[in-house]
């Protein structure tokens, strides 16, 4: 129990996917731009993170697990999110037809988003059970989503700044996100952790 | 060697197929029924994704005639020629307009309305908005900065003693304004012409009266007096049916306020 709380909280703060890691800085960048878009992709990345995290370490310790398999991992988890991730757009078209127009290209972008293999890659590499994994594949997707809608308030109230000429657009974006990421150090060591 | 080569393209293949029929049976289960009258109005529509039907692209406007909630007379590129092609497509006759307009629900001018702030440097209502909500005393009225003013394709909005006013002969309902009111008070009216509440304001008589001259403080008298029952008090706010009003006037004439005015299609 006390595991699972502390993957939580690391996954959510003290080593936020975005502002700790840097996973995943494409969405971030992209679709942080109104606070109704970021929480939609955060929505769906929280989905897809959780479910993967757990599929593929159960695959992993299922078939992979083994001496001469191991190297299988990056390829096979690509291969199991790019189908979960096509899953999930088949489903938001029929259940939440605003949802898929609002989220539109940025759904295929979470394939390649290299924040959900992180999650998958990371949760292996700590060695976590299957349950333990599937924690910290949400933990991480509210992480990312915390992060997003943050990013998002930051990038309304920056669109009514007078911005020099040079710094226009993703220049200062990137600066408002270092900032943010600075402010995130604050989190370390929180509880031990 | 060769045996590593197999059972990695077996575990991977293996895998591929299995994820690839399940999507195939989730494809077929969940599937969605485009109507194909949709591609055909998309055709003839003219491409310019310019949004002055109100929608959000050519796309959205094939979906929402097809839906039905949109009028074929709704693309000013496309004209009467449009017009007629999609009646034929649609079975709807052409000339069925909801000629619809916007109007700026509030009168607070600046000698009606008091200022709270000086915005100086700040040509945007939206940024105004943000910070402290607006120069205006009144927390439901109009900023009068301009961004109505400037999405409007068609110029039918002007500035005039710090209220934005349509000029509802010039508007083509594109509802472009009434997105970016930052304090939503911009709404669409069936016909130009008509009586209207010009306020949008929430607070108690008692405030707007020390805000505003001319705001509405939910007295109830125009409702008492309305021969159609066309007037509805929620709250401390009055608001006039447009479907069962008829024009007659009487309710401006018992306002202590003057919050109730005509507007003209021609300002």
């Amino acid at each position: 129990m006390n595991q699972t709380i502390a993957i939580i909280i690391s996954a959510i703060l003290v080593k936020n996917m975005v502002l700790s890691r840097f996973l995943g800085i494409c969405p971030f960048l992209g679709v942080s731009k109104k606070l109704s878009t970021a929480v939609g992709m955060g929505g769906a990345v929280v989905f897809v993170m959780t479910l993967s995290s757990g599929i593929t370490t159960a695959i992993y310790k299922a078939i992979l697990d083994t001496e001469n398999l191991r190297y299988l991992k990056t390829i096979v988890f690509i291969l199991v999110i790019a189908s979960l991730v096509q899953f999930v757009e088949i489903i938001l078209k029929k259940f939440v037809p605003p949802l898929y127009k609002a989220l539109g290209i940025y759904l295929p972008l979470i394939t390649t988003n290299c924040a959900v293999l992180g999650a998958a890659l990371l949760g292996i590499d700590e060695g976590y059970s299957v349950f333990n994994s599937t924690v910290f594949g949400f933990g991480a997707g509210v992480g990312f989503t915390l992060a997003l809608v943050l990013f998002a308030g930051v990038r309304e109230r920056l669109e009514y700044c007078d911005i020099p000429e040079s710094f226009k657009g993703l220049p200062i974006s990137l600066v408002a996100a270092a900032l943010v990421s600075v402010a995130f150090l604050g989190f370390q060591g929180l509880f031990g952790i | 060697m060769f045996g590593e080569i197999i059972t990695s393209a077996s575990i991977l293949g293996g895998l591929g197929l299995a994820f690839g029929l399940g999507l195939a049976i989730a494809s077929k289960k969940f599937e969605v029924k485009v109507d194909e009258r949709i591609a055909l109005v998309r055709e003839v529509l003219p491409g310019a994704n310019c949004g002055a039907c109100g929608q959000t692209g050519c796309d959205a406007y094939a979906e929402c005639l097809v839906e039905g909630k949109c009028s074929i007379n709704g693309c000013p590129v496309g004209g009467e020629e449009l017009a007629s092609k999609l009646s034929e497509i649609l079975g709807v006759k052409a000339g069925v307009t909801v000629a619809k307009t916007a109007r700026v629900m509030c009168a607070g001018i600046y000698s009606s309305c008091k200022v709270k702030f000086d915005y100086s440097g700040l040509e945007d209502c939206l940024a105004a908005s943000s910070l402290h909500g607006g120069p205006s005393a009144c927390a439901y009225g109009c900023v009068g900065l301009g961004s109505c003013v400037r999405a409007c394709p068609f110029d039918a909005i002007v500035i005039i003693d710090g209220l934005a006013r349509i000029i509802e002969s010039k508007c083509k309902s594109c509802e472009k304004c009434v997105a970016v009111c930052p304090k939503k008070i911009i709404e669409m009216v069936p016909r130009c012409d008509e009586y209207t509440v010009s306020c949008s304001s929430m607070d108690k008589g008692a405030v707007v009266r020390k805000n505003c001259n001319v705001g509405c403080i939910g007295c109830g008298k125009c409702s008492k007096v309305c021969p159609s029952e066309a007037i509805m008090v929620k709250g401390t706010l009055a608001k006039i049916d447009p479907e069962k009003c008829t024009n007659c006037g009487e309710c401006m004439k018992v306002c202590p306020t003057g919050a109730i005015n005509r507007y003209r299609c021609d300002y």
